[in-house]
């Protein structure tokens, strides 16, 4: 077969897509866990929550959180009989080892804890110039920290102030859900760490996870609905003042 | 064939574009990451890295395999549903090898306080005691043992606390 020069000029790029693909492979995943079987989300129970800040040291232990940063933390709020509109929030060191005790019972106490809502249709992916960050196939938010080139478009466009740079390594750093663990069905650290069983991880592909009998017969609420953002860190008993 | 008499010179510039274009392929095909596109547009290579970061938690399974005696007094008691790890820490690198790690001794007077100071932000119904009052410096664990707290029938008898 004769090819001429201009039929090889066509053929040549052709070839080179070709070989690409067959460079990429197949994906790798853990050996009993499919990526296209899962759809991950949390439960934060706000009835429940003592604010002893475990969720917040657990994260640490487990993640090598930098001290003065938090994938996780805690906030107490304050709404007051005088002042009911503007609520006091508080969280000393991410709530890191618990609240001052509240003498006074004025008004209405409450704990929210607060991470990562690895959104569905999240702002903080969609900014990224390089593609370092991403939504994983079964719902994570995930950093690519050999990619990013920490210029933290990320870190300002999260609505729930949940990303920082790290700083020893300079890259974009988050919560990632515990996915080394979630992966092997393990819980995260901070459900493993919680004392009063007020976050939940959920598997929202599952219908054998137990969460979804909570979900189906409570009512939940997902933190600045109005974003749109595809949250999924639902919130039970979640009070109207928090931001 | 009039119309491409001169047309030589139109087809060596198309060629110096399909020459840039695979030029291109070439080094996309060098420093773009073999995985990236797999999923989207990131490196799917990434989410296999990001898994494969060891655990610290062992999580509370791990415990129970070994620890069957703590588990059978824990589940009688009000801290049934609180996993090992929640007071003794990440202990996956016990829980791989037990000799290379032992769990350090807790301190009740933190441990506990932690979660039962009493507050007035904690939730009502959660047992909460202000521990200078009530135990008068006592350590918790004379009255109190950490994997089913509730009192020995005696100390109530007694009059100790309620």
């Amino acid at each position: 077969m004769k090819i001429t020069r201009r039929q090889m000029l066509i053929l040549l790029p052709a070839a080179a897509v070709a070989w690409e693909s067959v460079l990429a492979g197949t994906p790798e995943e853990a050996p009993n866990y499919k990526l296209t079987e899962h759809w991950w989300g949390m439960l934060i129970d706000i009835p429940k929550c003592i604010g002893c800040g475990n969720c917040v040291r657990a994260c640490q232990a487990e993640n090598d959180v930098p001290e003065g940063f938090f994938r996780t933390w805690v906030e107490r709020y304050h709404v007051s009989d005088e002042n009911m509109t503007n609520p006091q929030v508080i969280s000393p060191g991410g709530g890191k080892e618990g609240f001052p005790v509240a003498q006074e019972d004025a008004g209405k106490y409450f704990f929210v804890p607060k991470m990562c809502n690895h959104c569905a249709d999240s702002p903080c992916t969609q900014v990224c110039p390089v593609g370092a960050t991403f939504i994983s196939p079964d719902g994570v938010v995930l950093v690519d920290q050999t990619y990013c080139l920490g210029c933290a478009y990320c870190v300002q466009a999260c609505p729930y102030g949940c990303r920082y740079i790290h700083p020893q390594k300079k890259v974009a750093d988050k919560c990632t859900l515990c996915y080394h663990r979630i992966t092997k069905g393990l819980t995260t650290a901070c459900c493993e760490a919680c004392p009063t069983g007020a976050r939940q991880l959920a598997d929202l592909k599952n219908p054998k996870d137990p969460i979804h009998e909570f979900l189906k017969t409570h009512s939940v609420q997902v933190l600045k609905p109005q974003m749109a953002t595809g949250a999924k860190a639902f919130y039970y008993g979640l009070d109207g003042s928090v931001r | 064939m009039s119309v491409f008499k001169d047309a030589g010179h139109l087809f060596r510039f198309a060629g110096l574009f399909v020459l840039a274009f695979l030029v291109f392929l070439v080094v996309r095909h060098f420093v773009v990451p073999k995985s990236f596109g797999q999923y989207g547009h990131y490196r799917g290579a990434a989410i296999g890295e990001i898994a494969a970061r060891p655990a610290k938690y062992a999580g509370h399974e791990s415990c129970e395999s070994c620890h069957a005696d703590v588990l059978d007094v824990k589940k009688t008691g009000k801290h049934a549903h609180v996993n090992c790890e929640a007071c003794h820490g990440p202990q996956a690198q016990h829980a791989g090898d037990p000799a290379s790690a032992t769990p350090a001794k807790l301190d009740t007077a933190v441990l506990c306080a932690r979660c039962h100071a009493a507050s007035a932000a904690k939730p009502k119904g959660f047992p909460q005691v202000a521990p200078e009052d009530h135990s008068m410096g006592l350590a918790c664990e004379t009255c109190h043992k950490p994997h089913s707290p509730g009192l020995d029938a005696p100390i109530q008898e007694a009059g100790g606390a309620k």
